[in-house]
């Protein structure tokens, strides 16, 4: 035990002195194994993507490329065929950036307004609302599937963006008004009772106190939604028509033609086009998204 | 052909009283494998060329239970595509009755579909109180024993020629290290073979009792106890083949890998694109090889209510000409399909097709499942095949005890 | 006095028009969706919805369903051993990542990438990597480890575990960084305080600072809870239900009988029977979560 405790002690705690301590070897050891875990299916993703076919049948797949070719991924792009179109994912990209943008922006919008009402100004029944929402993070996507059709066909707002931009606002509200809520619960009580003693109302208040406040709840709200918008499938084939169909229904249909052979590496590489979006995300703000939730999960 | 584009603008003129301005129709389906593309885009060709107006593709990949929720969602959420691909019995049955379907009727009667089509059941099929409300675009037939040539030469034995001979030389295959049977893990793969062992290696009118009347104590009885012996015999000669698609399947066949697979005509498709001739390098068996028979479903397409007058008369002329010679003979060639007129010249048609054409002559035509069950039946029995296939421990008489109850619970 | 009423009312008002996005969506998505669908439970609907009633019959049948009863138990084995790893790995890393560490963004990077990711492109990958043929198995294989057999995809009393795999790999990043927010979020006078009083490390986590860090783990709760009564798109991706039916869920049972089946009162019955086993969970702790805050 007394190597645990010296271990563990605290994250505050005085840098070990020596690099190689056994300590040392030990929570590096243990993460660079789980990094191996981790980082395995996309070094898998990315060699086979860089594969020919032949190479790919001879069997390693976590090999490196013997002669590296960059023909599956334009073939993924522009080529790779669903029924008669042979576009890729190409004419995706674009729909799903369409969808994408305005989604991500409403549905914020909708839920940071959300939080800050539940957080600042509860009026009678808000909670009640609120466990409600609760509850609907857990309802199968499948459930609500007919509802919507109807509820949407009847507004006449079946087969647009508009339509489909209010089913994402309405499946991402749940979890996102959670975290603001929980945020703006933390931001100290006295700014608000300042601000309303000075006589500032409902949206000065948000716009000139608590949105300045919010970087860190906003870039973690925006990495959620434009991952899970981004990823969907769903709601993209279901409520728009071929002409708005997202980046992954091609995805889908691109993976889902075998033409022959399974081509893998055409479909780890279209795979990875179309994860691209999301991941640049990751790893361009993981900092900023780890202060975020910290502030948006951590206070009850 | 130009008499046949005189008759088709005369047609749509005669029927629609306007002239149809270029517009672009979409039509949905989900023909996605090379054969099935390569089909599809025999229909398009046409479309463009012999009509004014274009064809927007809507293939959606991923086998009908992907593609149809995405269509029947579109056509009740009031956002209808102009033609869409279904199976034609039951499937799209509550959506014709629910008046969402456009009756097509006129242009039946004006080209004349009640006299050239053939069979005349299929026909039937697109039929509801006395109106017709779908164009059959082609005869699919399930029951066939596709056979790989490569893989009983490699095994040393000859190609066998019926079911029984194929179950007799699964065990030399096995030792060469063939799979005797390939078989793509999916339900429908599944219950699709069962279906084809039931018409194939039983008398018709059980079959018919079973799926038509839905006769429990059949179901239950010691006829259909043979089929699930043979379903438990494929199960064995299965075991290894653990591809999902069912054109992977075939696949394993073009390579030499499986000696057979009992599949649909569309097979022929991929043995097409692969550039292999039926006779040499693979054979078939219509009916298995044990009895002259082949059902007649098929897929037909169905024309959603629009209210654009423009697509409404570009509906028309699509429909007419799907059922055209010319795109009937240059679709199924390319499909692996049968034509649904029987007077057309299907010459160069290659040599399993000519023995299905020869089938279709000369037997009882035999309606398919489903025209006679429903989604939700087919969907129970698929459920049930995909366990029977995975779970060794489920014997055949378990399964055929919950085959019975299912068909009791039909309707 | 008289002056401040008007001005009260006013505000409030703003208050909850500009929540009214969210009083719709509650009321008429999720309570009247859910309404709707249960209603229609008890009929006979296939294709379209229609009011035709039965009675309990499509409740009887889906309980009469090998298919369904599979789907139950796999949840429940896929649920518990998610929750369960989820917490305890992701806890672990947070654990190990707060200890002041090198290249700390770099791990977390690592670690948290697959969140990006769809369920789509986990399950192809890990079908993939799990292949036999082509993944770890034929690896060690050829490396010389003849009889070594992993193969969970293909062996049906396994194949949960398989998808559980994958789940997990796309997952715990996310848990992780929660559980290190948490961890940050802990005062150091506690962590000076345990060592001065000499308390060894493990009991000071497991007895003040994680209970200390209630919130987090709820919070955490109800993303993971939910995201395991919802899976699908990883089961389609990866297993498609086999092998067999051995790795079916409920939400899948729901959409293939719904769609596939053309069987909607069937699918309605299922999702009600789903929708049933999360009130049970989610409002006694609605009401402990919000009905006590209320009070207090």
């Amino acid at each position: 035990m007394a190597d645990m405790t010296s271990t563990l002690s605290g994250p505050r705690g005085p840098k070990p002195r020596k690099v190689l301590s056994r300590n040392n070897i030990m929570i590096y050891g243990s993460l660079i194994v789980v990094s191996l875990y981790y980082l395995l299916p996309l070094w898998v993703m990315v060699m086979t993507s860089l594969k020919g076919m032949p190479e790919i049948r001879m069997g390693n797949i976590f090999a490196p490329p013997v002669e590296i070719t960059f023909e599956p991924w334009v073939k993924a792009w522009s080529e790779a065929c669903t029924g008669l179109n042979c576009d890729g994912l190409s004419r995706g990209f674009w729909n799903s950036v369409r969808i994408t943008v305005p989604s991500v922006v409403v549905s914020i919008a909708i839920a940071s307004v959300n939080g800050y009402a539940l957080a600042n100004w509860r009026f009678r029944g808000a909670d009640v609302f609120f466990t409600i929402l609760i509850f609907g993070a857990f309802i199968p996507y499948q459930v609500m599937l007919y509802p919507i059709v109807i509820l949407l066909r009847e507004m006449g707002l079946y087969g647009s963006l508009t339509g489909l931009v209010i089913v994402h606002s309405v499946f991402g509200m749940p979890i996102l008004t959670l975290l603001f809520r929980n945020y703006f619960t933390s931001l100290p009580e006295e700014l608000f009772k300042a601000a309303r003693v000075d006589g500032a109302g409902f949206w000065r208040i948000y716009f000139q106190i608590m949105l300045p406040m919010s970087l860190p709840i906003f870039v973690v709200a925006m990495i959620l939604q434009v991952t899970g918008i981004w990823n969907d499938f769903l709601f993209g084939v279901i409520y728009t028509k071929p002409d708005l169909y997202p980046m992954t229904v091609q995805l889908n249909n691109i993976v889902n033609s075998v033409q022959g052979v399974k081509e893998y590496n055409v479909n780890m590489a279209a795979t990875l086009l179309t994860g691209l979006v999301p991941l640049a995300i990751y790893f361009i703000s993981g900092k900023l998204f780890v202060r975020g939730i910290a502030a948006g999960a951590v206070k009850g | 052909m130009t008499t046949l584009r005189t008759l088709l603008t005369a047609t749509s003129a005669l029927c629609w009283l306007s002239t149809a301005h270029a517009t672009e129709l979409e039509v949905t389906h989900w023909w996605t494998s090379g054969g099935e593309a390569a089909a599809v885009a025999e229909l398009a060709k046409a479309f463009d060329s012999k009509t004014e107006h274009s064809w927007k593709d809507g293939a959606i990949a991923g086998s009908g239970n992907t593609a149809r929720p995405v269509m029947i969602s579109r056509i009740t959420g009031g956002d209808p595509m102009a033609a869409t691909q279904f199976n034609h019995g039951r499937q799209a049955e509550e959506l014709v009755e629910a008046g969402l379907m456009r009756d097509l009727t006129e242009i039946a009667a004006a080209e004349g579909w009640k006299d050239i089509v053939n069979p005349p059941s299929l026909l039937d099929a697109c039929t509801l109180d006395g109106k017709i409300y779908c164009a059959p675009i082609n005869i699919h037939s399930w029951q066939w024993l596709w056979l790989s040539d490569a893989a009983y030469k490699t095994a040393g034995v000859p190609v066998p020629t019926n079911w029984s001979e194929f179950v007799a030389a699964a065990p030399a295959l096995t030792e060469a290290g063939i799979v005797p049977m390939a078989m793509g893990q999916q339900g429908w793969q599944q219950k699709g073979a069962f279906d084809v062992l039931m018409i194939a290696l039983l008398p018709n009118d059980i079959y018919l009792k079973v799926y038509d009347e839905k006769d429990a104590e059949v179901a239950a009885g010691p006829d259909v106890a043979k089929i699930f012996e043979a379903v438990d015999q494929a199960r064995s000669m299965a075991a290894n083949s653990n591809v999902q698609d069912w054109n992977q399947a075939t696949n394993m066949l073009i390579t030499g890998k499986a000696g057979g697979q009992i599949m649909g005509d569309w097979a022929q498709g991929e043995f097409a694109v692969a550039g292999k001739v039926a006779g040499t390098d693979y054979h078939c068996l219509p009916g298995l090889g044990e009895k002259n028979v082949l059902t007649t479903g098929g897929d037909a397409f169905y024309f959603p209510v629009l209210d654009d007058p423009d697509q409404t008369a570009a509906q028309g002329e699509l429909a007419a000409l799907m059922l055209s010679p010319e795109v009937q003979v240059a679709f199924n060639l390319k499909k692996g399909s049968l034509p649904v007129r029987g007077d057309v010249d299907l010459s160069s048609a290659n040599d399993c097709m000519q023995k299905g054409l020869a089938v279709l002559k000369s037997a009882e035509p035999l309606p398919g499942g489903d025209q006679l069950i429903t989604q939700d039946t087919t969907r129970q029995i698929e459920d049930l095949m995909v366990e029977f296939f995975a779970d060794t421990s489920l014997t055949a008489a378990a399964a055929q005890e919950r085959f019975a109850e299912i068909i009791g619970d039909a309707d | 006095m008289a002056a401040s009423r008007p001005n009260r009312l006013f505000r409030n008002l703003t208050a909850k028009i500009a929540a009214i996005p969210m009083i719709l969506t509650a009321l008429v998505v999720f309570v009247g969706g859910t309404l709707w669908t249960v209603v229609y439970s008890f009929t006979g609907s296939k294709m379209l919805p229609k009011l035709k009633f039965v009675g309990l019959d499509q409740y009887e049948r889906l309980w009469d369903t090998r298919r369904w009863m599979v789907s139950i138990e796999n949840l429940l084995i896929y649920g518990i051993c998610m929750l369960v790893f989820s917490f305890v790995i992701g806890f672990i890393l947070a654990a190990l990542m707060d200890q002041k560490i090198r290249f700390e963004s770099t791990f977390r990077t690592i670690i948290l990438y697959p969140y990006a990711l769809s369920f789509i492109v986990t399950g192809l990958v890990w079908q993939w990597v799990l292949n036999p043929e082509f993944g770890i198995q034929h690896i060690l294989r050829s490396l010389g480890w003849e009889s070594f057999t992993f193969d969970p995809l293909y062996n049906a009393d396994i194949a949960i575990y398989g998808v559980l795999i994958a789940g997990l790999w796309q997952g715990t990043g996310l848990i992780m960084v929660l559980m290190l927010a948490g961890l940050r979020g802990i005062d150091q006078e506690i962590w000076k305080a345990s060592r001065v009083d000499g308390i060894p490390a493990w009991k000071t986590y497991v007895f003040i600072v994680i209970p200390m860090m209630r919130p987090v783990f709820i919070t955490t709760l109800v993303l993971v809870a939910a995201a395991i009564v919802k899976v699908y798109d990883l089961i389609v991706a990866q297993t498609g239900g086999g092998p067999g039916i051995a790795t079916e869920m409920p939400a899948k049972y729901v959409y293939d009988y719904m769609f596939g089946g053309q069987n909607l009162g069937q699918g309605f019955a299922a999702s009600t029977m789903m929708l049933l086993a999360v009130i049970i969970v989610v409002i006694p702790w609605a009401y402990m979560e919000f009905g006590s805050k209320n009070r207090g």
